[in-house]
């Protein structure tokens, strides 16, 4: 038998620096016990990682840890763990992930011990989930926990109320206990400064993602757009590094466009366009390149995704502002893509679908997540019937490799990508036909 | 004749149409899907021919006005003789690689018994065959797998009884040969085995001695036409494995759609449900797919889980919804797993209930797992086609009729009896469209 060798994986600098960045905050995490840095766990939707940096605090992201761990191919071992701890088939994977890590020694995804947290700072943005997790691990570290209570966008706008509550609770609950907890005490000169620097990385970040609009697209903005919201998303907002890489990225991704150059892929230049696609739901991460390359040999590209928002929503204007540093913190949760209720996601959707000339929504639902994958099949009808392209609906997982049917997937993709084609050629070639 | 041809490469079957220029069908064949694909397009491509040229053979001998009233019967007797001798003909191979492969380890000591005890089991299919092809006569299947196995099982184990040797090395023998036998393409010689099946059944019809000079010559010209292979597109979960490129390979979801329009162009919703897959379509007014939905992750209502009730059952699959129509009343059953279908199934036995109340419950089942899917795709609009293996099954569009009507009201729902060859039949389509 011809001896298998492994491919070359072909990454954009960004891509390396990316990966170094996420390296170093592993590394702070591990030192942590040793180097006496206080540690907080939070979420990715609605993270307030410019008041954490604040306190010193060192941020550990449970979810960030599920996928890298899930792209390690870790994870099917800890979801079992989890299992025999007698968490159901059905609970969400990421929970079961981390509970399952915890398990076998806590050992984080690059091969290290995980710290135990000080604090468990939970900003409650619509995934009801995150709550429960908490209360799970907050047994086993017995640590404390502070909650900040964001109100759902039940009706598609942020009233006043909702956003001094939200200050309030800034105010008065989750930053004394930061203070209380980390030793040091606030300084919101400091916490300007970092929110000067996010509004700069969220000025250059929107400028990549929107650079889809162009044809053909340098970047893909679901596979790509994972490694590009990468830093923003996770403990890097705020940064100078941060402000940095995104400066950086832009400057590739506008030579890309100079040259008319398609996205890269593991695989090297994408040759030519033939699909593009707008998706939501986040990506299966535990066969993230397989599933990337079932889009990228069919010549499909993502050029606007509902996933690269979860973090934080910017292409609507939304910037973190310095002159209002706790009201922006409170607009910021009040608006990430997680709190939005079902019509503000359709249009918002649809619109991209409009505006970045795609062929289509695909939707990529998640088996164990209820929250979100509740109404999705209404989203894809609405868009549908709003844009009058044709949608698709395929089933995945994050983190249970269990759950990724490749032949399955594939056949739905290339069924869906071939509808495209035929809808187009559609009224020339077939009408007549008969 | 340009010809463009639609292989459709399923679970279960293999299934074969051929169109001409004008989108009028030729003919179709169907065959197992063995591991081996290549040979199972290959097969069901030939097993079209065969019923194309069948088809010209009926078209210029209605020509004839000596044959009229009797062309149906004629033409009858032809088929079968042409079967048989297809038949004859695997036979001779399975014998030949059966006895090739009753020596080594396993046989020592008793190669002289397997030798004899194979000659005197093929020597005694070989004189039931032509039962097997006779007028009227019903075959539970039309492969040879299942024709030859089952005749083979029941012989062989009398002549090994008498012969005092050990079934299983009988039945070993057989496992090993019949994938051999099935993996080779016969029958190259079509022409001449439809022309020595034409004076074999000729022999049959006396009267006709006047005129067969020329129904013979009629015969041979209508073989003559050539079928000329112009443009041929692959479908079904095996299409990957297809030795075509990519131009001549298309999702079975949009075959189904444009089949399901060839057949009835007021067509909307489709719904096909195959071996290991249930899709439901909606189609635009020219046969080309909106939105689908298929069933994921689990099998339960797919033709499999009928496949595997009748295991349990002990019945062939063909016999579930016959038995399944008998019913006075539907036991509710569990349609989320088939695994637990069958574990329900006995338990109800169990009870005493009735096995065709039982079925007539598994069939329902089967239909409601299809109903959300529908619901998921947008619904029933009308008209609405039923397609795949399961559309034959009377039980299985009984139970459709009553959901449907329950759910939507009034829907016209066709189903063709050819049902099964609606995705080869899409695939045809698109062949014929693409050139």
């Amino acid at each position: 038998m011809p001896k298998k060798t492994t491919p070359t994986v072909i990454k954009e600098e960004s891509m390396e620096i990316q990966k170094k960045m996420i390296a170093e905050n592993f590394r702070q995490l591990y030192d942590a016990p040793k180097s006496g840095k206080k540690v907080v766990s939070t979420f990715v939707p609605g993270n307030l990682n410019e008041l954490l940096m604040c306190f010193d605090f060192a941020r550990n992201l449970p979810e960030i840890n599920a996928l890298q761990n899930g792209m390690r191919k870790k994870t099917g071992r800890m979801i079992m763990e989890a299992e025999r701890a007698g968490h159901s088939e059905d609970v969400c994977t990421y929970v079961k992930a981390d509970l399952g890590m915890m398990a076998q020694g806590n050992i984080g995804p690059t091969g290290e011990v995980l710290p135990t947290p000080d604090l468990l700072l939970l900003s409650y943005t619509g995934c009801f989930t995150f709550m429960k997790w908490f209360e799970l691990v907050r047994e086993q570290y017995k640590c404390e926990t502070a909650m900040l209570h964001v109100p759902y966008q039940g009706d598609g706008v942020v009233t006043k109320n909702m956003r001094d509550y939200v200050v309030k609770q800034l105010k008065q609950e989750i930053i004394p206990t930061l203070e209380r907890v980390s030793g040091v005490k606030f300084d919101i000169d400091r916490l300007r400064q970092y929110l000067r620097e996010s509004a700069k990385a969220e000025e250059d970040l929107v400028w990549v993602l929107q650079s889809a609009k162009n044809k053909p697209s340098p970047i893909d903005a679901y596979f790509g757009g994972v490694y590009y919201v990468g830093p923003i998303f996770s403990s890097f907002r705020g940064s100078e590094g941060a402000a940095t890489y995104y400066e950086m990225l832009r400057k590739e991704v506008e030579e890309r466009l100079r040259q008319g150059k398609g996205p890269i892929t593991p695989e090297g230049e994408m040759p030519e366009e033939k699909y593009r696609l707008v998706v939501e739901g986040p990506p299966n991460w535990t066969h993230f390149r397989e599933f990337w390359k079932m889009f990228y040999e069919e010549g499909a590209v993502v050029v606007a995704s509902s996933y690269t928002k979860v973090g934080g929503v910017y292409d609507f204007g939304f910037r973190h502002d310095p002159d209002n540093p706790i009201e922006t913190l409170a607009d910021y949760c009040l608006g990430c893509y997680t709190n939005l209720n079902l019509p503000h996601r359709a249009d918002m959707l649809a619109q991209y679908v409009e505006e970045y000339e795609a062929d289509g929504l695909l939707i990529n639902s998640i088996k164990s997540c209820n929250s979100f994958s509740a109404g999705q099949l209404l989203l894809l009808r609405e868009v549908e019937k709003r844009t009058g392209k044709p949608g698709a609906f395929i089933e995945t997982d994050l983190v249970d490799p269990r759950y990724f049917s490749a032949a399955n997937v594939k056949n739905r993709l290339e069924s869906y990508f071939q509808m495209i084609k035929q809808k187009r050629e559609g009224s020339v070639a077939l009408g007549v036909a008969a | 004749m340009k010809c463009f041809i639609g292989i459709d490469l399923g679970s279960t079957t293999t299934k074969a149409v051929i169109l001409d220029e004008n989108l009028s069908e030729l003919g179709h064949g169907i065959t197992n899907s063995r591991s081996n694909y290549d040979i199972a397009s290959a097969v069901a491509k030939q097993e079209a021919i065969v019923n194309a040229r069948m088809n010209l053979v009926e078209q210029s001998l209605s020509d004839f006005p000596e044959l009229s009233g009797r062309l149906e019967k004629i033409l009858d007797s032809l088929e079968r003789s042409f079967r048989l001798e297809q038949f004859m003909e695997s036979l001779a191979d399975l014998e030949m690689v059966c006895r090739n492969n009753a020596v080594g380890e396993r046989f020592k000591g008793f190669e002289q018994g397997m030798a004899e005890a194979l000659i005197e089991t093929f020597r005694k299919l070989r004189m039931e065959a032509p039962e097997l092809f006779a007028p009227g006569a019903k075959r539970k299947s039309d492969f040879f797998r299942d024709i030859a196995g089952s005749r083979y099982l029941s012989i062989g184990e009398t002549v090994a009884q008498e012969a005092g040797l050990a079934f299983d090395l009988m039945l070993n023998v057989y496992d090993r040969s019949i994938i051999e036998v099935e993996n080779r393409i016969t029958g190259e010689n079509l022409e001449e085995m439809i022309l020595s099946a034409l004076g074999r059944a000729l022999k049959e019809f006396t009267e006709l001695s006047g005129v067969s000079v020329q129904v013979e010559g009629a015969v041979k010209d209508a073989l003559k036409i050539e079928l000329e292979e112009t443009y041929v597109v692959g479908t079904g979960y095996g299409r990957a494995r297809l030795p075509f490129s990519k131009e001549h390979i298309r999702s079975e979801i949009l075959c189904h759609g444009l089949g399901a329009h060839v057949m009835y162009p007021k067509t909307l919703t489709v719904l096909d449900i195959g071996g290991q897959d249930t899709k439901a379509i909606q189609v635009d007014d020219v046969g080309i797919v909106d939105s689908f939905q298929m069933n994921d992750r689990c099998a339960a209502g797919c033709g499999r889980y009928l496949g595997y009730i009748a295991d349990e059952m002990n019945m062939g699959l063909h016999e579930l919804g016959p038995m399944a129509m008998k019913a006075t009343r539907t036991v509710r059953i569990n349609s989320t797993c088939t695994v637990f279908a069958g574990a329900e199934l006995r338990d109800r036995l169990a009870l005493g209930e009735k096995r065709e109340d039982i079925l007539s419950g598994l069939h329902r089942a089967i239909i409601l797992r299809a109903m959300s899917l529908l619901s998921r795709s947008g619904g029933i609009r009308d008209e609405f086609t039923f397609t795949g293996g399961v559309a034959n099954n009377e039980a299985a569009v009984d139970a459709l009729k009553s959901l449907v009507k329950e759910n939507y009201g009034e829907v016209t729902i066709n189903i063709d009896p050819g049902s099964i060859y609606t995705g080869a039949l899409g695939a045809a389509t698109f062949a014929q469209r693409a050139v």
